[in-house]
């Protein structure tokens, strides 16, 4: 990587950021998942490692949520957006060389960011916890560059249209600056009260509603019909769903705060708008699905559809929830349980991450043109992901409504926490899943970048047979 | 580019991104500034002084550049008797909340009040002074101020923190708390719902001006804390708690926070983790009768901190 830092643009072979940017998000993904296993064995036995001070729950909590969601799941996205943007426009990165420099300032920069957290550095907002100096250096030297690499190679593509992917990609790395300026705007202003309150949570919701699941999103409308060879099924079900995504899902931040004293008027908009993001979400399922027609068999056979696909089913249950959930008529139920808990693994474990793993998957095959290199390794991977995290889902969701049924009959807490230790076993155990799996992931991507068959000229990945 | 409905498209994304944004936060944001204090928000602001995360004034959250509230049983200046009151001493160069630097955040009434009644306008950061929530029943409604009762009184610093028959750190234990991650699991928000029984009123609408971080939390694996010294008072209790939950409650799964109590405890003995949890492995496998003792705390150790911020969540 150092070597192309300062070489000339010409002298940079094309794909070499998405490489970089896949390999970190990797090893991001490892480390997020590694701690989270950590946490969850501390909830489930807090006298394990006892004299570890460094690794206190308490610091290692937002540790694990800022690996993962920037690390992996963001660093993968630009992973993804740094070749599907070339490949859709014909043409090349806008710039390589501003594609590794920015991937060296995200590690560079996730990595301070992580340690600070660690060190117990924070402004104690959730989601938003980097201390401010951090949020400037995430927005001006991450997502900036980023979003102008990616936003230049859509705009000097070489084909007519844009097609749907590059909408997402392009208004989402775009809203992302928005929205992190924003949502970070009581610590850069020391604005208080329940304007801070309401704005750590307007900034947790669109972070999530603006960029990760349109982007996600965004990688499947790419995916699935250059896999499967079918064109998307509707183009016009595409445009609903981006543009329900800009005004329904923008609109609901409040919903997060439902048992809080913000404005009543303010919680009845949000939960009505949050209904409505059934609107983008059912499109978008129905639009992904409805592409796979006649080629239902690569779901087993091949292993980017295997991965894309389980995301995208899993985005159902995930959009139900988040549908519903936020109704003052369900959420005074499950509000503050592991049921929320669920649902957030559910959408960036879940959906996201399958997601994302496809691209991871699909762009370095292209990118190094070899085959994968072990089929049975990734199906390995693929079943240790969706075990670990279905044990994980289903067992913070039992958590959960015990937890909830004992919130509303007000149980003594005490009894409550004992009753959810066989599940917090669990879910250390689906988490540690996830975590090993990863391992064998990592091993197969560098495997395939070495030794994989080499693909010929004008053939794709999906075009020639698994060596193994 | 050069398409017609691409022009026409980003216009519509400018629209569609821009209302959103006047709806969910220019609206709110007016509506929820206009909200005036409550008592609560008043204390909340004296205890916890400017910022309790990450600021200049305390880059490593160590707990500086805290106010210190004293309960006071004697009048600081004459010594005569009177009833117990909560002042709230900001020594010189100590950072003011949002509430005493700026007139937009108490609210119309209570900033009003503040200024005319309680002086507020003539405190100033680099000389500190001694602050007071009273109030004043006006048409039968009863309004809070912040008195400067350095001017209003002449209550010096140095007399009252002399005076003080109780000292706490409750500022800098919201420090704490936050750097602690004890948010992640206790919430400080009684739910509107339910709740009430187990955890008391919930706040409302006023509580939280010029409070931040408000760290009321979202997941709740513990119990709520709003409340929680009105439940249990016992400082004994909580101090076993805090330096190994199953001491006090074997089910526990809180995080043992015994590294609070640093290097040595209150008559300044070394204080020496390994060989407790020794002993305390022995204890808890049955091999000997009674538990460890645990080290009293001395006075500047941040357990001390976070243990006046507790006790004073009534």
């Amino acid at each position: 990587m150092i070597k192309y830092l300062f070489a000339k643009e010409k002298d940079i072979p094309g794909g070499t950021a998405a490489i970089f940017f896949s390999f970190s998000a990797i090893m991001w993904f490892i480390i997020g998942t590694g701690i989270g296993s950590f946490n969850a064995a501390k909830l489930a036995f807090p006298d394990w490692f006892t004299h570890l001070y460094a690794l206190q729950f308490g610091h290692m909590r937002q540790v694990h949520v800022h690996a993962v969601i920037f690390g992996w799941i963001v660093g993968a996205f630009a992973a993804s957006a740094m070749y599907v943007v070339p490949q859709l426009g014909n043409t090349k990165l806008w710039s390589e060389k501003l594609g590794v420099w920015n991937c060296m300032l995200w590690n560079v920069g996730l990595a301070l960011g992580l340690a600070t957290l660690w060190f117990g550095m924070t402004s104690g907002r959730e989601y938003s916890d980097f201390i401010w100096p951090i949020d400037l250096f995430i927005a001006l030297a991450m997502v900036l560059p980023l979003f102008i690499n990616i936003f230049m190679s859509i705009v000097t593509r070489r084909t007519q249209g844009i097609y749907t992917t590059n909408w997402f990609f392009a208004g989402s790395f775009f809203m992302l600056i928005i929205v992190f300026l924003i949502g970070n705007a009581p610590e850069f202003f020391h604005l208080t009260g329940l304007n801070e309150a309401y704005m750590t949570w307007w900034f947790a919701h669109n972070v999530l509603g603006l960029l990760i699941t349109p982007v996600a999103a965004a990688i499947t409308y790419y995916i699935v019909p250059k896999v499967t060879g079918n064109p998307l099924y509707s183009h016009r079900v595409g445009h609903l769903h981006f543009w329900s995504i800009v005004v329904f899902y923008s609109t609901p931040a409040a919903h997060h705060l439902m048992s809080s004293p913000l404005p009543e008027w303010l919680k009845s908009f949000a939960s009505v708008e949050g209904v409505l993001i059934l609107v983008p979400a059912v499109a978008y399922v129905c639009n992904i699905l409805l592409t796979m027609q006649g080629k239902w068999a690569m779901f087993v056979e091949n292993v980017e559809i295997k991965y894309t696909i389980t995301g995208v089913l899993l985005a159902t249950p995930l959009n139900m929830q988040g549908g519903f959930q936020q109704t003052r008529a369900i959420n005074w139920y499950v509000h503050g349980t592991g049921w929320i808990v669920a649902h957030a693994h559910l959408a960036l474990l879940g959906f996201s991450t399958f997601a994302e793993a496809a691209a991871v998957y699909y762009g370095i095959q292209t990118i190094a043109r070899r085959k994968l290199y072990s089929l049975s390794l990734a199906n390995f991977h693929f079943w240790m992901l969706l075990i670990g995290f279905s044990l994980y889902w289903v067992s913070m969701t039992i958590a959960g409504l015990i937890q909830g049924a004992g919130k509303i009959y007000e149980v003594p807490y005490m009894d409550i926490v004992i009753a959810e230790h066989p599940y917090m076993i669990v879910r250390w155990l689906g988490g540690t899943m996830v975590f090993l799996g990863n391992f064998v992931w990592l091993y197969n991507m560098y495997m395939t970048v070495k030794v994989g068959e080499k693909l010929p000229e004008g053939l794709q990945p999906q075009d020639i047979a698994y060596a193994r | 580019m050069g398409f017609r409905e691409y022009r026409v498209g980003s216009i519509l994304f400018g629209v569609a991104l821009s209302s959103s944004m006047v709806i969910t936060m220019y609206m709110p944001s007016l509506d929820i500034s206009g909200v005036s204090s409550t008592a609560t928000a008043l204390e909340k602001q004296l205890t916890y002084g400017r910022n309790s995360g990450f600021t200049y004034g305390d880059l490593f959250l160590h707990g500086a550049d805290k106010p210190v509230k004293v309960i006071l049983k004697k009048n600081p200046v004459t010594g005569a008797k009177m009833d117990e009151t909560a002042a709230y001493v900001f020594t010189a160069g100590t950072s003011f909340p949002s509430g005493l630097k700026h007139d937009n955040i108490l609210g119309e009434k209570v900033q009003a009040l503040s200024v005319s009644m309680g002086k507020m306008d003539q405190a100033a950061e680099a000389t500190g002074g001694v602050f007071l929530v009273s109030s004043k029943v006006t048409n039968g409604v009863e309004t809070p101020y912040v008195e400067f009762a350095t001017a209003t009184r002449g209550w010096g610093v140095d007399a009252t923190l002399n005076a003080a028959s109780e000292t706490i750190l409750a500022g800098a234990g919201k420090t704490m708390f936050v750097r602690e991650g004890c948010w992640w699991c206790h919430t400080l928000l009684p739910e509107q719902t339910h709740d009430w029984q187990s955890f008391g009123r919930p706040p409302v609408l006023g509580d939280f001006n010029g409070e931040s971080p408000t760290t009321f939390g979202s997941d709740r694996k513990a119990p709520d804390l709003l409340h929680v010294a009105s439940r249990n008072s016992s400082v004994e209790w909580m101090t076993l708690h805090f330096f190994n939950p199953r001491l006090v409650q074997p089910h526990s799964i809180m995080p043992r926070y015994d590294y609070l109590w640093g290097p040595k405890d209150k008559a300044g003995n070394d204080i020496d983790l390994a060989k407790w949890d020794e002993e305390f492995v022995a204890y808890r496998d049955g091999e000997s009768v009674y538990p460890p003792e645990v080290p009293e705390y001395a006075d500047d150790s941040e357990i001390r901190y976070l243990m006046d911020f507790v006790m004073n969540l009534k």
